[in-house]
């Protein structure tokens, strides 16, 4: 298929694949930050095709493992009234909050559907003046101008029986939350093309200097992928820290200026909590002053909702890239896709997910490689 | 048996309080309350097989017997509608058995306001495609709920066929070497279906592959060609349809990813939604293991769609997987879906 098999071609691969064998001379620990990503490095086993040095952990980019707990306990108790209509992207209703999922819901006689795009439950609202309809607002900055847009026009049409209930988190401050950790081990980062096409790669390049650390903007196909490590690995052996643009076919630096413009009037940046790693100050997205009126969780009071998480469940190590899915107790046993122990073995592009789908006859992994604790000073 | 039901649990335990619909996903979540309800309820050695229908001696030879209901929405969709669906859905049940299709069933439930006009253009449907796979309907039912207690329509058909083949084809007589054959391209009525209810509109109008599969499995069964075991690809897909004989058979195949056929608009309507075409559901397709040696002859009878996908490896760990090898040359495993697929957030 045009536009997709020259980006899946095994020649291309192998040859992208030997120039990384041919550049590493020492180990390097890479970060994928999207789920995304993580997704087709396991379905492809494009990890298996780089050389024993090369470790590649999975990143918190997975907008349905990080959004936290209460949210989804938010989200239930909303679509679970009689006067509501409760919209989401297909993925999210198979996540369990603290006590039910929102399939639950629905089966027990909720107004819970799938849409493809935040536009739609607006139509929905217009459709529907009697109901209160609600869109799940979850994503990192590539859902934010969809979203923005919904809640924009919304208002432009005066439909009050809208809201969305948000849970928009960003990449950045999640990367830096994980570099500036004592247990951090990422010396490189594959970033996430799509958010990078909304937003650019700017704000990406103070980080790479304060921490020393290559960025890659990366897309997500073989290619795409094996392209972005090797420009990581070789940034890395040449003891250089940029940001570099794999994915030019899709993102320029200053991104999509019309999206940036429409997610700053209705969004605000705001501290928000992530699934499995915390408060991180800065790191998302709730709606501006101006558009209040739109927020699901106060409209409905579920706002003050509090969750505890499954103490077995070492998502958060995974999203750190601290642990693979693979070296849990509980993987494959425990937890499963039909029994979820946390958000990562739900999505489809949660690392656990992947690894349960696509991998869970291979034997755990060694521990992983004696790794180089500081970025070398120079070439 | 009864006595050992209501000993075990007088309610099986199963993960969901209620009915989710995930279980008519035809994945994991289907397969779970199959073997939590229905298994232990109805226990006997014509059922457990698990295969598309039952196959039975009667006097002077043996007599295939399936059931199936049909609840698609909508009910029309590019390629087909409810009443094809309802005749080759029933028809592949038993051709899939190594049976020739004879007599079908069909009951309707009808809710109250369906236009006269659709129940007549479905049943339309269901003439034409019958005298195409050569059956006929010899009885049926009609039951109408109130507005708003059903979609519409639902139909079920239950059908018998004669079996000629001496063969017992099913999963139990799958063998290691035997080569994997896929009767032609993947995923296009998932596809149809789902663009339809969705409202998707794609550049080409993907058509559903609902099909009869009678001909080409007699094709296939002619001179006595030795065939193990046949499986038609509905919910599910290929990725159910193999995983699902693996681990009744209890051996390990290894499928070649390259050579499964997806048109160019299937793959990119399930790029853009984020489903494996592997999963998507299908109605004319089916895949057939056959010796290693009888291959070539079978794929040449099933005609210039069929490929060879693979083989059945030797008996090794449990549970046995379905490895794929992608175009990259590494390795994956195939997995049943959990539940429905799911269409992604981005």
């Amino acid at each position: 298929m045009k536009y997709l098999d020259e980006y899946r071609d095994a020649a291309t691969a192998r040859t992208y694949a030997n120039a990384i064998r041919r550049v590493t001379t020492r180990p390097w620990t890479i970060m994928e930050v999207c789920g995304g990503q993580t997704h087709a490095i396991v379905r492809f086993g494009i990890d298996t095709l780089l050389p024993p040095e090369i470790s590649l952990v999975h990143g918190p980019g997975c907008p349905v493992c990080v959004t936290p707990l209460e949210v989804l306990d938010q989200a239930v108790a909303i679509a679970a009234r009689p006067d509501v209509i409760f919209c989401s992207f297909g993925d999210m209703l198979r996540v369990p909050g603290s006590q039910t999922d929102l399939f639950q819901v629905k089966s027990n006689g909720g107004d819970v559907r799938i849409v493809y795009s935040p536009v739609d439950a607006v139509k929905i609202a217009r459709e529907n003046p009697k109901k209160e309809v609600v869109f799940f607002a979850v994503g990192f900055e590539t859902t934010a101008p969809a979203n923005a847009m919904a809640v924009h026009r919304a208002k432009e049409e005066g439909i009050t029986n809208f809201s969305i209930l948000v849970s928009h988190v960003l990449v950045p401050p999640a990367m830096e939350a994980i570099l500036s950790s004592h247990h951090n081990r990422v010396q490189g980062f594959l970033a996430a093309g799509h958010v990078c096409t909304v937003m650019g790669y700017r704000e990406y390049e103070p980080l790479a200097r304060r921490y020393h650390v290559p960025i890659v903007v990366t897309g997500f196909e073989p290619t795409d992928i094996l392209q972005g490590v090797y420009l990581c690995v070789r940034q890395l052996e040449e003891g250089r820290a940029e940001v570099e643009n794999q994915y030019a076919r899709s993102v320029r630096r200053e991104g999509n200026l019309p999206a940036q413009e429409l997610i700053g009037r209705v969004f605000t940046v705001i501290p928000r909590k992530w699934r499995g790693i915390g408060e991180i100050p800065a790191s998302g997205f709730g709606l501006a002053p101006e558009y209040e009126a739109f927020d699901a969780a106060r409209r409905f009071r579920v706002d003050t909702y509090r969750a505890e998480e499954n103490p077995e469940c070492v998502s958060g190590l995974v999203l750190q890239g601290l642990k693979r899915p693979n070296e849990c107790t509980a993987f494959g046993t425990k937890c499963t896709p039909l029994h979820p122990l946390g958000a990562t073995m739900v999505s489809a592009e949660g690392a656990c997910a992947a690894y349960y789908r696509y991998r869970r006859h291979e034997v755990p992994p060694a521990p992983p490689a004696p790794r180089v604790t500081s970025a070398p000073e120079g070439p | 048996m009864i006595d050992e039901f209501a000993l075990r649990c007088p309610i099986p335990l199963t993960d969901h309080p209620t009915v989710q619909m995930g279980h008519g996903g035809g994945g994991r979540m289907t397969r779970d309350l199959i073997e939590q309800i229905f298994l232990p309820a109805f226990s006997n050695d014509l059922l457990a097989p698990l295969h598309d229908g039952a196959v039975f001696p009667i006097a002077g030879g043996r007599l295939a017997f399936t059931t199936d209901s049909f609840v698609v929405k909508p009910m029309f969709f590019p390629g087909g509608d409810l009443g094809t669906l309802a005749i080759n859905g029933t028809v592949n049940d038993l051709a899939m058995c190594g049976a020739r299709p004879l007599y079908l069933s069909a009951g309707f439930i009808l809710e109250e306001g369906l236009a006269i006009e659709d129940l007549w253009r479905v049943v339309r449907s269901m003439r034409s495609s019958a005298a195409e796979a050569g059956v006929r309907v010899v009885t049926g039912d009609t039951k109408v709920v109130d507005k708003g207690r059903g979609d519409g329509l639902y139909i079920n058909t239950s059908g018998v066929g004669v079996v000629e083949t001496p063969l017992a084809i099913g999963p139990a007589s799958v063998r290691p070497g035997d080569a994997v054959l896929l009767s032609g391209d993947i995923g296009r009525h998932g596809i149809a279906v789902m663009a339809r209810r969705e409202g998707l509109e794609f550049e080409t109008e993907i058509t559903s592959d609902c099909a009869p599969l009678t001909e080409p499995v007699r094709a296939l069964l002619q001179n006595g060609l030795e065939v193990h075991c046949l499986r038609d690809l509905t919910r599910g897909g290929l990725t159910s349809a193999l995983v699902e004989i693996s681990e009744s058979a209890r051996l390990p195949m290894q499928i070649e990813e390259e050579s499964v056929p997806v048109r160019d608009e299937v793959r990119g309507a399930c790029e853009i939604l984020g489903l494996e075409p592997f999963s998507v559901a299908n109605e004319g397709r089916f895949i057939a293991f056959v010796p290693a040696a009888e291959a070539e002859t079978a794929r040449r009878r099933l005609g210039p769609e069929a490929t060879v996908i693979g083989s059945v490896e030797p008996r090794g760990a449990d549970p046995p997987y379905v490895r794929v090898r992608t175009s990259l040359g590494t390795t994956r495993i195939l997995d049943l879906p959990s539940g429905e697929q799911l269409p992604r957030i981005c």
